[in-house]
Formats: C-alpha cells, sequence, structure tokens
C-alpha cells in the first residue's frame, strides 16, 4: 500500500507546487499590471494619504484646490474652494470614481511621483519627512471665470464660456454649466460620495453637469462659422466691398432652399458687400460664397486655424472640431455641394468645440497668428520651486495681418448691429454672433445661441467664445449669449493684468 | 520520505522485524520548535502594531507567553498520551494558527476603522477565535486520551459512516429558521450564538468510515474484473462505494450550493479507493465521474455557471461576481514578492478577507514571500502526516492517515487555488488560518488523529507485548521430508 501513498504524495507535492508557481506568476509577471489598474484602489489610497499639492490662479494666488488634514486613515480630505465655479478646471478626484480634469492630467506632479520631483521624494525617504505633491498653478482669472459662470448660472442655461488672451493663449476662463461640485465626489465617506456622483452621473442627469462643455463637446457653430468663411475670402483676396448674393434664399440643390433668417433679403439691393453680409449675417450671402470658395479654400482655411486637430491638449483634451463627417479620425471633407452651402453658414456638419471658437477669435485678435491654449501657468515643487514655466506656443499664421484687421473691422460693425445687454460705452468690442439650428425640426427646435468676440478692438487683451444650449426655440446669439460674453470681457480687462 | 524499516503488514499482524532499543521521543524537539513559532507570531503580532502605529508594550509579551502556554498544554498531553508523536506537527499547527490569530486581529482593526467611518457597530472576530482555538485544544486533548490506537476506530466505522452521512445532510434538511442560507450556501447550523458546519466533522467521520470500509473489503475491490484494451475494468458490483461517493458530492452540490465541500469531499473519497486498491483505473473512472458531474452542474446551475465565468475573466464581470477575486488579485499584485508589511496594506479591501480570503491577505501583507512560506508550512504538516502513514504499520492506519494528510493539502488547494484563480473559486475554509469555528474544531480533530497515527509508526515495538509465534507462511515453508511408514 506504500506506493499509491508515495504517489498521493508526489501528487499532493505537485499541488502545492501549482499553487506557488501560480502565486508567482500572479505577484511577480502579473503583478504591474494589476497593481496599475484604474480598479486598484490601493494605489488611489496611498496616493490619498499623500498630501496632495495645490491647484491655484496666477492672480493673486487664489486656491482653486487644496487639502484639509483629517483624523482618518485617508489623512488628507481633497477641498475645493469654490468648487463649482471651478470644477471644469479642477475636475474631481474621488477615490471611488477616480480623477479627471487637471486632477486627472496633472495627477502625478499633484501626488508626488512624477519622474521631475524624484530628489525631493529619495530626500523624503531618507529625512522621514512625509512626502508631499507638486503645485499647479492656472493661467485662469478669477473674475473673468465668475462673471463667466454668474452669467450663465443666472439664467440656468447649459453652456459654456472660454476665455483667451490673444497673444498667449493663457486660458482666463473655463466655464461650463450646469455645474457640479467636486468637493461631494471627493468626499471620505463612502456612501455620499456614491449618492453624489449618482446624482450627476450622465446616465441619471440629463443636463449632465459632469460634461465639461468647453472643451469636450463640440456643438454646430451657426454664424460664428462665417468669420472662417470670411478669412478664406479675404485670404483669397476679395475685400470688405466684395459683392455677395443679397436675395432671401437660395436654390443648394432641385428641392432644398437655403434661407435668411426669418427670410429677410439681405440689406436694401440686389446684392450686398461681405461686410454687410457679416454685420446682418446673411446666410445666402455666405452659403454662396462658401460655394464660390470652393472646398479647398474653405477647408485650408478651417484647418489653419485649428479645425480637425484630433490630440489637441491644453492639457485636458479637446475634442476634435470638424468640417465634414467623421471618418477614420478625419473630419474635414465637405460631403458634395449642397453641404459646401450650407457649410458656408456652419451648420450640416460643422462642429465646433467653445475652445475652438475662442481660438478663432484670439487667432483674428492676434493678427491672425494662432496661439496653442493652454491652462497651466507654471508647475511647483511643493518647497514652491518653479519645475516648469509658462511659455507661449505659435501654432502657426491663420490668414495675414492684413486680413486679420479688415475682419477686426467687420466684426466691430457686426458688434454695433448686436443687441443684448452689457455695452459698455468707450469699450469696442469686435464680435459675431451665431444661432445654430439643431435637430430635425430646426424650426421647433431650440438653438445653440454663441458669441464670439474679442475687445478692446484695437489692442486686444481678451477673446472670448460663449455657447449656450438654449431651451427656448426663440433664441438668439445676441439675445442670449452676447450680454455673458461682454460681461466676462469687461472682468478679464478689470484690474489689470 | 525514508523507506519503513518495516516490511508491510497486513492489518493486525505485527512485523517481527521491530528494533528492540527505544526509540528517541523527540518531545524536547517539538517544545523547542513550538517556543519558536511562539516567537514568530509575537513577532507578527508586534509588526502589525507596529505599522498601524499603535503603542508597543509588554502586553504584547504577555499575549506571546499566553499563546506559549496554551500550546504547551497540548505539548504536555501529546507528551503523555503519544510519547513517540511526530515532533514537527504540533509546531506546525501552532504557528498556522498563530498567524491567523494574527491576521484576523489585523482585520478587526482594519474593519473597526471603517466601522468608526461608517457610524456602524464593531464586530471584533479575534475574541471568538482564541475561544474557538481553547475549545479545539480541548478537543484535540480529548481525541488524544480517548482514542488510545487509532485502529480501533475500525470497529465504530459504520455508525461514524452513518452520523457523518447524517451531519451533512443535516443543513439541507433542516428549515431555515436553524440552517440559514449564508453566502449562497446551506451549510450552517444555528444554536444558540453560535453557528457551525456540521459538514466539517462529517468530512472526518466520512474519513474514517471509508478507511474502515475500504480495509475490511479491500481484496473484494482488487478483483479483477473484465479486461479491455490492456487494461483491468472494476466489476460492477464494486462501483458501488465510488457512485456513494459520488452521490454524495452531488447532493451536497445540489442541496446546500456548497462547491467546496463537494470537491473536497470527492477528491478525499478518490484518493482513498486509490490507496486501498493500489488501481489507477479508479481514479481515471472517479475522474470521469467528476468531469461528467461538472458539465452537468455547470450547465444546470446557474452560481456553478457564473463561478467559471469569473474564474476565466474575474475582470469581465468586476462589477458583480468578479470584485471579490479582482480584489484578491489586486492585493497579491500590490503586495508583490515583499510584501506591504504587515499591517500596512489593505487586505480588507477584499470581502471575507478573514475567512475564505484570509490567504489573499497574507499575500498581500507577507508577499509571495510569505505566502509561500505559509504554503511550506501546510506541505510540511502533510508531509510529516503522509510520512507516519507509510511509516504505520497497519493498513488502516495507513489509509487513515494518508486520507487525513491529503485532506488537508486538499483543503489548501481548493482555497488557495481558488483565491489565486488557478481553479474556480469555491469557497471553503484555509485549515486552522480562517475565521471560524467549525473549521478549526474538525482540523483540530484531525491533527490529533495523525498525531496518534504518527505516534503508532514511530513507537518502538518493544518486549512487552507477547510476540505471536513465528510462524512462516505456508506457501514458503521448507519442504519437509516426511518418510512414509514401512508396512
Amino acid at each position: 500500500m506504500n506506493t499509491p501513498l508515495r504517489r498521493v504524495g508526489l501528487a499532493m507535492l505537485a499541488m502545492v507546487v501549482l499553487l506557488l508557481a501560480n502565486a508567482t506568476y500572479i505577484q511577480i509577471v502579473k503583478a504591474d499590471d494589476y497593481r496599475a489598474d484604474s480598479r486598484n484602489r490601493r494605489v488611489l489610497f496611498d496616493e490619498y494619504a499623500r498630501q496632495r499639492g495645490r491647484i491655484q490662479s496666477q492672480f493673486d494666488g487664489v486656491i482653486l484646490a487644496t487639502v484639509t488634514p483629517t483624523n482618518d486613515r485617508l489623512r488628507y480630505l481633497r477641498t475645493y474652494m469654490n468648487g463649482p465655479l471651478y470644477a471644469p478646471v479642477t475636475g474631481f478626484y474621488s477615490v471611488r470614481y477616480g480623477a479627471t480634469g487637471l486632477e486627472r492630467t496633472e495627477d502625478a506632479i499633484l501626488n508626488g511621483s512624477d519622474d521631475r520631483l524624484f530628489v525631493r521624494r529619495l530626500s523624503d525617504l531618507i529625512t522621514g519627512r512625509d512626502p508631499r505633491g507638486g503645485n499647479v498653478v492656472v493661467t485662469i482669472k478669477p473674475e473673468a471665470q465668475q462673471a463667466a459662470f454668474e452669467g450663465l448660472s443666472a439664467r440656468d442655461f447649459n453652456g459654456a464660456v472660454v476665455a483667451l488672451r490673444p497673444q498667449t493663449g493663457e486660458i482666463l476662463a473655463m466655464v461650463s454649466t450646469p455645474a457640479f461640485d467636486p468637493n461631494q465626489l471627493a468626499a471620505h465617506d463612502a456612501l455620499a460620495q456614491e449618492q453624489a456622483y449618482n446624482q450627476i452621473r450622465d446616465q441619471n442627469n440629463a443636463r449632465k453637469p459632469l460634461l465639461n462643455r468647453a472643451v469636450a463637446e463640440n456643438y454646430f457653430p451657426g454664424s460664428t462659422f462665417k468669420l472662417v468663411v470670411a478669412a478664406a475670402a479675404l485670404e483669397d483676396g476679395k475685400d470688405k466691398n466684395t459683392q455677395l448674393p443679397a436675395q432671401s434664399s437660395i436654390k443648394i440643390n432641385a428641392n432644398t432652399d437655403l434661407s435668411n433668417y426669418n427670410n429677410r433679403s439681405c440689406g436694401s439691393g440686389q446684392t450686398a458687400s461681405m461686410e454687410t453680409a457679416l454685420e446682418l449675417s446673411c446666410n445666402t450671402a455666405f452659403a454662396q460664397l462658401a460655394h464660390d470658395l470652393g472646398e479647398d479654400k474653405l477647408t485650408r482655411q478651417a484647418a489653419l486655424f485649428g479645425i480637425g486637430e484630433a490630440d489637441l491638449t491644453v492639457p485636458m483634451p479637446v475634442a476634435q472640431s470638424c468640417i465634414g463627417p467623421r471618418s477614420e479620425g478625419n473630419c474635414m471633407n465637405i460631403v458634395d455641394g449642397p453641404a459646401l452651402y450650407q457649410s458656408g453658414i456652419g451648420q450640416r456638419d460643422v462642429r465646433l468645440t467653445p475652445m475652438q471658437n475662442a481660438v478663432i477669435a484670439a487667432t483674428i485678435a492676434n493678427g491672425g497668428v494662432r496661439m496653442r491654449p493652454q491652462l497651466i501657468k507654471q508647475v511647483q515643487a511643493p518647497d514652491l520651486d518653479t519645475i516648469s514655466d509658462f511659455e507661449p506656443d505659435r501654432m502657426g499664421t491663420a490668414m495675414s495681418r492684413r486680413s486679420a484687421e479688415a475682419l477686426r473691422d467687420m466684426m466691430i460693425k457686426s458688434e454695433e448691429h448686436t443687441g443684448g445687454a452689457g455695452k459698455q460705452p468707450g469699450l469696442a468690442i469686435a464680435s459675431k454672433t451665431g444661432t445654430a439650428e439643431t435637430g430635425n425640426d430646426p424650426k421647433n427646435t431650440p438653438p445653440f445661441a454663441w458669441y464670439v468676440a474679442f475687445a478692446p478692438a484695437e489692442n486686444p487683451q481678451v477673446a472670448v467664445a460663449v455657447l449656450v444650449e438654449s431651451r427656448d426655440v426663440a433664441a438668439t446669439g445676441g439675445r442670449d449669449a452676447a450680454a455673458i460674453g461682454r460681461a466676462t470681457i469687461r472682468a478679464a480687462l478689470a484690474g489689470g493684468n | 520520505m525514508a523507506e519503513p524499516a518495516a516490511p508491510v503488514a497486513v492489518a493486525g499482524q505485527v512485523s517481527s522485524a521491530a528494533p528492540d532499543r527505544s526509540a528517541p521521543t523527540r518531545r524536547g524537539t517539538e517544545l523547542f520548535m513550538l517556543s519558536f513559532a511562539a516567537v514568530l507570531v509575537t513577532g507578527a503580532l508586534m509588526l502589525v502594531e507596529v505599522n498601524q502605529e499603535e503603542q508597543l508594550t509588554l502586553r504584547l509579551l504577555w499575549y506571546g507567553l499566553a499563546y506559549l502556554a496554551v500550546f504547551a498544554v497540548a505539548h504536555l498531553a501529546v507528551r503523555a498520551w503519544a510519547p513517540y508523536a511526530d515532533p514537527l506537527i504540533l509546531p506546525c499547527v501552532a504557528l498556522l494558527n498563530g498567524i491567523g490569530l494574527v491576521v484576523i486581529y489585523r482585520l478587526d482593526l482594519a474593519y473597526a476603522e471603517r466601522a468608526v467611518q461608517t457610524a456602524t457597530e464593531v464586530n471584533n472576530q479575534v475574541p471568538k477565535q482564541i475561544l474557538w482555538t481553547v475549545i479545539a485544544l480541548g478537543l484535540f486533548l480529548a481525541v488524544l486520551k480517548v482514542v488510545k490506537d487509532h485502529r480501533t476506530l475500525t470497529r465504530y466505522g459504520y455508525m461514524f459512516g452513518l452520523v457523518g452521512l447524517v451531519l451533512l445532510a443535516l443543513p439541507a434538511v433542516l428549515p431555515d429558521l436553524i440552517a440559514p442560507t449564508i453566502n449562497g450556501a446551506k451549510i450552517w447550523l444555528r444554536i444558540g450564538v453560535f453557528s457551525i458546519q456540521p459538514g466539517e466533522f462529517a468530512k472526518i467521520l466520512l474519513l474514517i468510515f471509508f478507511a474502515a470500509f475500504l480495509v475490511s473489503k479491500r481484496d473484494l475491490f482488487m478483483a479483477a474484473g473484465r479486461r479491455v484494451l490492456g487494461v483491468d475494468l472494476p466489476r460492477g458490483r464494486d462501483l458501488g462505494p465510488i457512485l456513494v461517493a459520488w452521490a454524495v458530492s452531488v447532493g451536497v452540490l445540489i442541496f446546500e450550493k456548497d462547491l467546496g465541500t463537494s470537491l473536497l469531499f470527492f477528491g478525499i473519497l478518490l484518493v482513498m479507493l486509490y490507496v486501498a486498491t493500489e488501481r489507477l483505473i479508479w481514479v481515471v473512472v472517479g475522474l470521469g465521474l467528476f468531469v461528467a458531474g461538472c458539465v452537468v452542474a455547470y450547465n444546470v446551475f446557474g452560481h456553478v455557471a457564473q463561478r467559471v465565468q469569473t474564474w476565466l475573466d474575474p475582470f469581465a464581470d468586476y462589477d458583480r461576481g468578479g470584485f471579490q477575486i479582482a480584489q484578491a488579485l489586486f492585493g497579491f499584485a500590490t503586495g508583490g514578492v515583499g510584501g506591504t508589511g504587515l499591517g500596512a496594506g489593505r487586505p480588507d479591501m477584499v470581502p471575507l478577507a478573514n475567512s475564505d480570503f484570509i490567504t489573499a491577505a497574507i499575500g498581500e501583507e507577507l508577499g509571495l514571500i510569505g505566502l509561500a512560506a505559509l504554503l511550506l508550512v501546510y506541505t510540511m504538516l502533510a508531509m510529516r502526516g503522509m510520512r507516519s502513514a507509510l511509516a504505520v504499520r497497519d493498513t488502516f492506519g495507513k489509509l487513515l492517515g494518508g486520507g487525513l494528510a491529503f485532506a488537508l493539502i486538499m483543503q489548501v488547494f481548493v482555497v488557495v487555488g481558488g483565491v489565486t484563480a488557478l481553479i474556480p473559486l469555491t469557497g471553503i475554509t484555509a485549515p486552522f488560518l480562517s475565521a471560524g469555528g467549525s473549521s478549526l474544531l474538525a482540523n483540530y480533530i484531525l491533527v490529533a488523529l495523525l498525531l496518534r497515527i504518527s505516534d503508532a509508526a514511530r513507537r518502538p515495538q518493544t518486549g512487552a507485548r507477547p510476540k505471536p509465534a513465528a510462524q512462516a507462511p505456508l506457501a514458503e515453508a521448507h519442504t519437509v521430508m516426511v518418510e512414509r511408514p514401512q508396512s
């Protein structure tokens, strides 16, 4: 009976060897994969127990996010000053739901694991000092952010505002409403965290508070896209006096008409100058102009403004803006002739993010030179040593200075013709409004109301783009978006830079 | 494993080749190793306290001494009642039990902290587990005292078998009030404040029954049946016991939804059948039945299919079925080779970390090194048992010892393999480590029997006992010329 017993003994050893081999596989071979898995909250817990760095503004050191010491195991509670206001900038940092916004893109700096903090970590290890994260200084100007946020929130709009400094690309304001409070998601009480998240997650909340409308979504630009068409025309040798058709509607194919807003004709004559057409925002004139310029010129001009770029980060990724349907990562092809007409007025397949539209305004304001939009002014070590500093980044020339100035003058006229509150005597603004049709039944679907502008017109210090996802069929860019844009401009210009 | 000096003997017969000089008892080694285990356990407790930032006080030393004192009582009992028992079995058990207590205490700290955060009631497991340990050691002493010779157990074989079956079936047939369904399995009996799992005890009883049964009917099973393609097929009627084993396992699976116990039973009975008959065909037939049972179970029972799916890809169903195993894998990976240090990890993130998943907690905090050491302690324990089974002189002892040793490793394989996703998760406890009274009591009985068998194996055959007159078997008897009387 000993032979089978010995065999069973060998089988037992084999079972243990199997267990050991499998444990080795998990704890050595697969260990890095499992450790880095986003669902492995152990790593997050360790980071949490570290003192996370601050997020603060370049203006007056206003703090957007910091930590509060606690008595529990996580030791530090992430705390957002004025959380809803800055949520599109900071994002949230949750034990349960991960991180978004700067909390995500700058995580390595904020939690102290960035390679550039290596020497410091080493000295922490030796001296026994508690490791800490570095700080991130953002370009946001709190006054501008506040003005834009109040403008959108006052009427409970779903919308977004982006304000840029045209010469540098610094993002002075990035607002998205409705807002959420990242403090609730950072709570250490798991239940409170879950409840807060369930209230705002996209599946449960039709208004999608977690969506950063400024960069993560693109919208029909409507008439604001006429700036791109006008820029292409000016670069093509046309000028503000170039005559365009002025009838109230044109045929774009056998059974489709394209008509002006409220079916009015463009001015009083048979034709209208490009300047008048932009001022009155005549659809027929710009549809015809886009068609006459042709797909190549329009597409080229759009690309020069940055439309179609898929990998822009500010540092959060910016959704691709498009003028054609999306196919294999490219969305710069206009499908056919009728589509070209419609693209000329920012409809059909044209979709821009508010960030992109602000870049277009800023590029015109900056004499045609496009600057990379950036949110980070400075990255600091925990002891406030500078690790990296802001550098303006020229992304190219979209149009000549002459064309840019001609377009600016046309935009000043457009601003004069635009209604809405908030005009300030003595402050010259160059702007363009847009009221983009949406849905299958555009006449009965609330439009997207736009306002893009820069000021002061002669020496631009700020460029803004305002988007309002309207709930009112009669909404227009002038009525609903312009006042918010002007308030943001005034706040951005106030109190120096 | 050393070749035993004594040749294989038939039950009841005593070998004539036993040495006359008295063998060393090695009880001193046992005491020394027990002290070593106490040092290790106290050290582990100290690590937990340091990493949890508790005050390091002399209190820990007292805990360590109390632990040593408790096992010293067991040691004295072994000295008195089984002086020739294997000296490593008890220290291995003491070490496992001690580490288990430390880890359960460590998890209590984590749960207490969580309870403070969520303002719920703290439910400490460690006082209960200490109480269970003391009760288990009492039972251990009782078994050593009462069972003076393991061979006497054969007399009660059928009774044990019957009681075992009744215990096994009890939770399934009793109403939910007494036998509640916990974590999907209906294997508990609630008696007052205590919950026990009768299946754990049934495991030992049935093991004894099978050993006794197989030994008495051994010749029957070894009779050859038809020979097909060079393989001796067992006769139809000899399939009886294995079919019973199979039916019991399947019954457990169906009525109590306890995959782990089912697997354990089947594995143990198959191995004992193989050892008793020395015929591999039983294993083949058994495995065939097992596979067939698995296929049916997979197709018929939703929970079995779900377990298998979770095993194949724990992350596919992360939010529901796969959560626990995925968390365990994250824990193992975070621990890596060296572990996070006892008390410095987050093993409480794995549900049921102090019972079924206690090895995940150990893998996280003590790393691959700690887990490997733990598995080797189990292996040493089982191998010492196996060695005793090889050395003991009676077939019943061999079969019982081999079965008990295998049962131990089988449990470890099923639970650790399940936790590390080597095999589908079946939910049984890690012997001596996991929180839970029934498993601890049953495994201490198992160890007491192993000690008894090892004592018998190493006990020198002194002249005290009257040797039966040496008589050569007829076959080997010399041929003697007998002169025919002359007429």
